[in-house]
C-alpha cells in the first residue's frame, strides 16, 4: 500500500482513482436489466417457481442482513430469529387490529427494527460470544412469551386470517413481488452504506474495530445502524415467511435453525463481502431444495461445510474469485490504476480482510 | 412454607446449572472463547453414560468413569484440531466454528438415538428417588444434594488448582498473555488443549447428572448451553465462585417462577439474567471482560 504514498487522489504520480471497472460496469447493468426481468416473473414463469423464488428471496434478505452485522459489524448474532419471529407474529397481530395482510407485512418490517432500536441497549455494549448468547437469550425470552399469549395461538400455532380476499395466484404474485422489492431494498440499502463514505468506516470495522476507533471511525454509531437494519431485514423475512406459509408455530419461527442457515449461507458465500451472502444464499437454496428430505444428515451436513469453511476458507467462495481474478461486480470499492501498469486493488468491497482482523 | 421449598429446590437445581458453567467459565477465563457447543457436548457426555450403562448393566455413576477420561481426551483432540486453528482466525470463527460444531453434534445424535426424552434416573436406583423429608412441605431429594456438593467441590477444586498448583499458574498466566508466557516456557497450545479437557470432563459430568436428575434428549444441548451461560454472567465473568452463585440464583429465579405458574419457570430465569445485564454492574461486566 505504499504506492498510496505519492500523494491525495491521483494527479501528479499519474495514479488514477476508479470506482468502477469494466466487469463491474457490466455486472451494475445486467444487475439492473436482472431486476426489471425478475419482475416480470410471475407473468411468465409457472406457480412453482415464483414460489421457490419467494424463498430464496427470503433466504438472500437473512444472509444480507446477517453479513451486515458479522461480516461488517463484528457481531455474531445466534438471536436474528427474534426478528423473524417478532415480524410474523406482528402481522398476525396487525391483521386481528384489521390492518390488511400486505400493509402489516411493511408495518412489521418497521416494527421489528424498532425493536432492534430497543435491544441494542441491552445488547450493543456485549461483544463476541456475550453478544451472540445475549441475542440467542433475548430470542428465547420473545419466543415464551409468545407461547404464553393465547390470543397469539399459543404454543400450537396460528394461522394467517385475511389473505382470502385474494386468489391463490394473486397471493402468491403479491408475496412475491413485496420479497423481490424487500431484497432489492435491502441490497441497495448495504450497497449504498458501502458506496458511501460509512463503507471505508464499516470494513475498517471489520478489519480491527480497535484500529479503526483510533483513526477516529465512530464505531457505536455505525453498529447501531447495521443492527437497527438487521432487525429491519429480519423482521421483514420473517413476515414474507408467514405471507409465503400462512401458517407459524413459535418454536419453528423463533427456531435457532434460522441462524444456523445465516452462518452457512454467509461462510459459504464470503463473510464480510458484498456479493458473497448472494452466491451463499443461492448455494443453500440449491442444497435445500435437493436434500432437505433428509433430516438430521442434511443439517449434520450443513455443519461440517460451515465448519470447514469457517476452519479453511473463511472468506468463502467469492474470495476465490476476487483473488485469483481482482473481479469485483459491483462499484463499491476504490482502485487506483496507472496507464503504464497493471491495476493496483485498495480498499475494495470484496477486499482483504486482515488476519488478525 | 411452599415459598421456602421454592428456594431450596432452586438453590439445588443451581448446583446442577454451576457445575454446566463452570467448564463454559473455563475455556472463555483461558481461552477467550465461548464454546456454543458446550451444552450439546454435555448432551453427548449424557449418551455415553448412557450406552455404557445399558450395555454393560451398570449404575450410571459406574459407568461416568471410564466415560469422563473419554471425553477429556475428547476434549484435548478437539482443541488441537479444531478450536486451535479456529484462534488464529480472529474473534468471529471460534463462534461460527462451535456453533457448527453444536449442529453436528446435536444432529449426530437425533440421527443415533431418535428424539425420544430419555432418563437415567431409573438406572441410578433409588438415590434419584429419594428425599430428606423434613416436614410435609418440605423435602431435599438426594440426587439434588449430591449435585450440588459435587458443585462444590469440583468448582473449589478447580478454584484450587488454578490458585496453588503450578498447572494452575500456567493456566493463569496464559490466559493473561499467551505470548509472555511462552517466552517463559508455558506453550500456550498444552495449557489451551488441557484446559478443553478439564471443561469437557465437568460438562460430561454436568450432563450425566442432569440425565440421572430428570430428562435429556438430543436437542437439550442449547437450553443448557444458555443456562450455563446466564449462571455465569450473573455470577461474574472469571469468577469460579461467582459461578457457583450465579448458578444459585438462576435456579432460585426458575424455582420461584415456577412456584407462581410453572410456564414462568425459564422465563424468570431469563429476565433475571437480561436485568443483570442491563444493570450497571452488568454493563462493567461486560466491557471487563472484552479486555485482554
Amino acid at each position: 500500500m505504499t504506492t498510496v504514498r505519492g500523494g491525495p487522489i491521483g494527479s501528479s504520480s499519474g495514479w488514477l482513482v476508479r470506482r468502477s471497472t469494466r466487469a463491474s460496469a457490466v455486472a451494475s447493468v445486467v444487475s439492473l436489466v436482472l431486476v426489471v426481468a425478475l419482475f416480470l416473473v410471475p407473468e411468465v414463469m409457472g406457480a412453482n417457481a415464483v414460489q421457490q423464488l419467494t424463498s430464496l428471496f427470503t433466504f438472500l434478505i437473512l444472509a444480507i442482513m446477517w453479513n451486515a452485522l458479522a461480516g461488517y459489524g463484528g457481531m455474531v448474532s445466534v438471536g436474528q430469529q427474534a426478528f423473524i419471529g417478532f415480524g410474523a407474529y406482528s402481522v398476525i397481530f396487525l391483521t386481528q387490529h384489521g390492518v390488511t395482510p400486505y400493509l402489516a407485512v411493511v408495518i412489521a418490517a418497521f416494527a421489528s427494527a424498532a425493536l432492534a432500536a430497543i435491544e441494542s441497549l441491552l445488547v450493543l455494549p456485549l461483544r463476541g460470544g456475550q453478544f451472540a448468547v445475549g441475542t440467542w437469550v433475548v430470542a428465547e425470552v420473545l419466543a415464551l412469551l409468545v407461547t404464553l399469549d393465547h390470543s397469539m395461538g399459543g404454543g400450537s400455532g396460528i394461522s394467517l386470517h385475511g389473505l382470502n380476499r385474494y386468489s391463490i395466484t394473486d397471493r402468491r404474485d403479491y408475496t412475491y413481488w413485496l420479497s423481490l422489492a424487500f431484497m432489492v431494498l435491502l441490497l441497495g440499502s448495504v450497497f449504498l452504506l458501502l458506496r458511501r463514505r460509512t463503507g471505508a468506516a464499516l470494513q475498517a470495522i471489520r478489519d480491527d474495530e480497535e484500529a479503526a476507533a483510533s483513526v477516529g471511525v465512530r464505531v457505536r454509531p455505525l453498529r447501531f445502524l447495521l443492527f437497527v437494519l438487521a432487525g429491519f431485514g429480519c423482521g421483514a423475512a420473517g413476515a414474507l415467511i408467514l405471507a409465503n406459509t400462512s401458517f407459524i408455530q413459535p418454536t419453528s419461527i423463533f427456531g435457532v435453525q434460522y441462524t444456523a442457515y445465516m452462518i452457512f449461507m454467509v461462510l459459504v458465500g464470503g463473510l464480510g463481502t458484498f456479493e458473497g451472502p448472494i452466491i451463499g444464499a443461492i448455494v443453500f437454496f440449491v442444497i435445500q431444495y435437493n436434500f432437505a428430505d433428509e433430516g438430521a444428515w442434511y443439517l449434520i451436513g450443513l455443519g461440517v461445510v460451515a465448519m470447514g469453511f469457517a476452519l479453511f476458507l473463511p472468506r468463502g467462495l467469492w474470495s476465490l474469485l476476487t483473488d485469483r481474478l481482482h473481479f469485483q461486480l459491483l462499484p463499491v470499492g476504490y482502485r487506483l490504476t496507472r496507464p503504464e501498469k497493471l491495476p493496483v486493488i485498495a480498499n475494495e468491497g470484496g477486499g482483504v480482510v486482515s488476519e488478525h482482523g | 412454607m411452599s415459598w421456602v421449598n421454592a428456594v431450596v429446590q432452586g438453590l439445588l437445581l443451581g448446583g446442577l446449572y454451576a457445575l454446566f458453567a463452570c467448564g463454559l467459565s473455563l475455556m472463555f477465563g483461558v481461552m477467550r472463547i465461548i464454546n456454543l457447543a458446550h451444552g450439546d457436548i454435555a448432551v453427548l457426555g449424557a449418551f455415553l453414560v448412557w450406552e455404557v450403562s445399558f450395555t454393560y448393566h451398570v449404575s450410571p455413576f459406574i459407568a461416568l468413569l471410564p466415560v469422563l477420561p473419554i471425553m477429556a481426551a475428547f476434549g484435548y483432540v478437539l482443541q488441537r484440531s479444531v478450536l486451535a486453528r479456529s484462534l488464529r482466525g480472529g474473534p468471529l470463527i471460534p463462534l461460527l466454528t462451535t456453533f457448527g460444531l453444536s449442529i453436528v453434534i446435536q444432529n449426530g445424535l437425533l440421527q443415533a438415538y431418535s428424539p425420544d426424552v430419555r432418563s437415567l434416573g431409573a438406572k441410578a436406583g433409588t438415590i434419584s428417588t429419594k428425599s430428606w423429608v423434613i416436614n410435609s412441605r418440605l423435602a431435599v431429594p438426594y440426587i439434588g444434594l449430591l449435585v450440588l456438593v459435587l458443585a462444590v467441590v469440583v468448582l473449589g477444586g478447580l478454584q484450587l488448582t488454578l490458585r496453588r498448583t503450578p498447572f494452575g499458574r500456567e493456566m493463569r498466566a496464559t490466559a493473561l498473555d499467551p505470548d509472555t508466557a511462552a517466552l517463559v516456557g508455558i506453550p500456550a497450545w498444552s495449557v489451551y488443549a488441557k484446559a478443553t479437557a478439564i471443561a469437557l470432563a465437568t460438562a460430561t459430568l454436568a450432563g450425566a447428572f442432569l440425565a440421572i436428575r430428570s430428562t435429556f434428549q438430543p436437542s437439550s444441548g442449547p437450553t443448557q448451553l444458555i443456562f450455563a451461560f446466564e449462571a455465569v454472567v450473573i455470577g461474574g465473568l472469571g469468577s469460579l465462585w461467582g459461578t457457583l452463585g450465579g448458578g444459585i440464583v438462576l435456579g432460585i429465579a426458575q424455582t420461584i417462577g415456577a412456584n407462581i405458574d410453572p410456564r414462568y419457570s425459564i422465563l424468570a430465569g431469563h429476565l433475571v439474567f437480561l436485568a443483570v445485564l442491563a444493570s450497571p454492574r452488568g454493563r462493567i461486566l461486560a466491557s471487563r471482560s472484552t479486555a485482554r
